[in-house]
């Protein structure tokens, strides 16, 4: 089981790292979306270091949702669901070889925007611990829900349109949940943000959970 | 005003057979009966809800919004309950029942959330002085509307017909859950705020008033129940056409292969 | 609290939308049931009859 879940996960971190998508467009992308953000928000005026959680977060979730569906994308041209179907491989395993992927981007993604925003909104990053926990807890929460949606849309000729609509309100608890634990570890109250943590793993273990009970049904053959 | 009343004169279709004996549209005796008792309930709703109640001590005449409002945003909840129920029980069972059950109790359920939002924001304009707040039940509904529109977004693609069913059973096992997240998430960020909890509840109810909210609840859960039976049988309908069509095109086929 | 005549546009606001979504809903899914069973032959709709499991297929 684990041994197949480290295959999968390593495959597809493979593929990612050869293609340089990741690297070439999405990262870019994460920076484009800090400077629109400040753009938007004038940084005179302190909306951006007042917003500054809030800001990163959704440039997670827009960021990593391009992660997600790229990582379908690869599945679905080269009609390699039904390779993997056929590897004899179980569908949890499948789902969790695919998170941990996805989940792995995820948190280079978030390393870079944390750089990003200390940088650009010069944002005082402190509360370390409650920060790493909080951007770990979120990630695997984004990439179970993710991949489980992923997966479902990944067949459909609408899924670039479909998977936003479905997946941005599941994830909606995640946003509110990092937003509220970053402005404690922000604030210098990281007290306050301990059960947002809390809040966030409850989060990811329950889509783990139904991720690797549910991922059977949506690789089944018509 | 008793439009209620008007608009549900749709309800009972004249029972009349179609030529080959089978019924027309998807009216049956127990929805004619169940439509007869809407018709009335919703009559009755309407006059006395908007005529023989007297106007609450707090809320004045806005009480009368509260013989709907509650209504269809309970009815909305019912509908995701049974999209849940319905889309779990297919996807242990594979029973195409439950999947079109799933179907149609997600899409009237859109349609009361919406009925419900709007109500809502039209109660809060006079009552809060804005038309929207960020109270956890306001928002976790409003995400409950995005979830199932994104549900029905789904069903109405094309293709195979087994695929998708098990892909909305998917995302409709899931809705359940989903509310309940966003509805926790949500009252746990507002309490941390310390907001004032916005009670409708709160008033002080005279015993017409509360009879007459009681049979809001009674009229709605009755429409919802007509509604439904004839919404799984327009599903239904369209299944078998489409099966209809494919046996014909499979005939003609065969038909043309003979003729050789 | 503002008096009932303020209020008034809000209730029957109300009222009018549910009344015309639920009829509107109701005006559709009822034309919609008629021209599919002009589709359907008889035998396949029987209203009478509850459909067993999986006698679709």
């Amino acid at each position: 089981m684990f041994r197949d879940v480290a295959l999968v996960a390593g495959k597809d971190l493979r593929i990612e790292w050869r293609s340089r998508v990741g690297i070439n467009q999405i990262g870019p992308f994460a920076v484009l979306v800090l400077v629109l953000f400040a753009f938007a928000l004038d940084p005179d005026r302190g909306v951006l270091a007042k917003a500054t959680p809030g800001l990163y977060w959704i440039a997670v979730l827009l960021c990593g949702l391009l992660a997600i569906q790229r990582a379908f994308a690869v599945e679905v041209a080269d009609g390699a669901t039904d390779a993997l179907r056929l590897s004899g491989i179980e569908p949890a395993a499948l789902f969790l070889g695919k998170t941990l992927a996805v989940a792995a981007q995820l948190l280079v993604l978030a390393a870079l925007l944390l750089v990003g925003v200390a940088v650009l909104y010069s944002a005082t990053l402190g509360g370390w611990p409650l920060l790493m926990a909080t951007v770990v807890s979120a990630s695997v929460g984004i990439a179970g829900a993710g991949t489980l949606y992923g997966v479902l849309a990944a067949g459909l000729r609408v899924r670039e349109t479909l998977l936003p609509l479905l997946l941005l309100p599941v994830l909606a608890p995640v946003l509110i949940g990092a937003t509220r634990a970053f402005e404690a570890a922000l604030a210098g109250t990281p007290a306050d943000g301990w059960p947002w943590f809390g809040w966030l793993a409850v989060f990811a273990v329950i889509y783990l959970v139904a991720g690797a009970a549910l991922f059977g049904p949506l690789l089944e053959e018509a | 005003m008793t439009a209620p009343a008007t608009s549900d004169a749709e309800l009972a279709p004249a029972p009349a057979a179609g030529a080959d004996g089978g019924p027309r549209g998807t009216g049956s005796t127990a929805t004619r009966a169940l439509g007869a008792v809407v018709l009335a309930g919703a009559a009755a709703l309407a006059g006395l809800g908007l005529f023989g109640t007297p106007e609450d001590v707090v809320q004045g005449a806005l009480v009368r919004l509260l013989y709907i409002h509650p209504q269809a945003a309970t009815t909305a909840y019912i509908g995701c309950f049974l999209t849940t129920v319905g889309s779990g029980v297919y996807l242990w069972r594979r029973s195409v029942w439950w999947d079109l059950v799933a179907l149609a109790s997600a899409e009237i359920g859109a349609l009361f959330t919406a009925l419900a939002l709007i109500t809502g924001s039209l109660w809060g304009r006079p009552a809060w002085g804005t038309y929207w707040v960020w109270d956890a039940r306001l928002t976790s509904t409003a995400m409950l509307m995005l979830l199932l529109l994104g549900y029905l977004a789904l069903r109405k693609l094309p293709g195979d017909t087994d695929v998708r069913a098990r892909q909305a059973a998917v995302l409709g096992l899931l809705l359940l859950p989903n509310v309940i997240l966003v509805r926790q998430s949500v009252v746990w960020w507002r309490t941390l705020h310390q907001l004032p909890t916005l009670d409708v509840t709160g008033t002080n109810i005279s015993g017409l008033q509360l009879f007459t909210m009681m049979l809001g609840f009674a009229v709605f859960a009755v429409l919802f129940v007509w509604l439904l039976m004839h919404r799984f049988r327009v599903a239904w309908l369209e299944r078998q056409r489409d099966e209809v069509l494919v046996d014909e095109a499979i005939r003609a086929r065969v038909a043309e292969g003979s003729g050789r | 609290m503002s008096t009932a005549a303020d209020n008034a546009p809000y209730i029957i606001a109300g009222w009018a939308a549910v009344a015309g979504g639920i009829g509107a809903y109701v005006a559709v899914l009822v034309r919609r049931g008629r021209a599919l069973s002009a589709q359907v032959p008889a035998d396949r709709r029987r209203w009478s009859t509850t459909p067993a499991e999986g006698s679709v297929r």
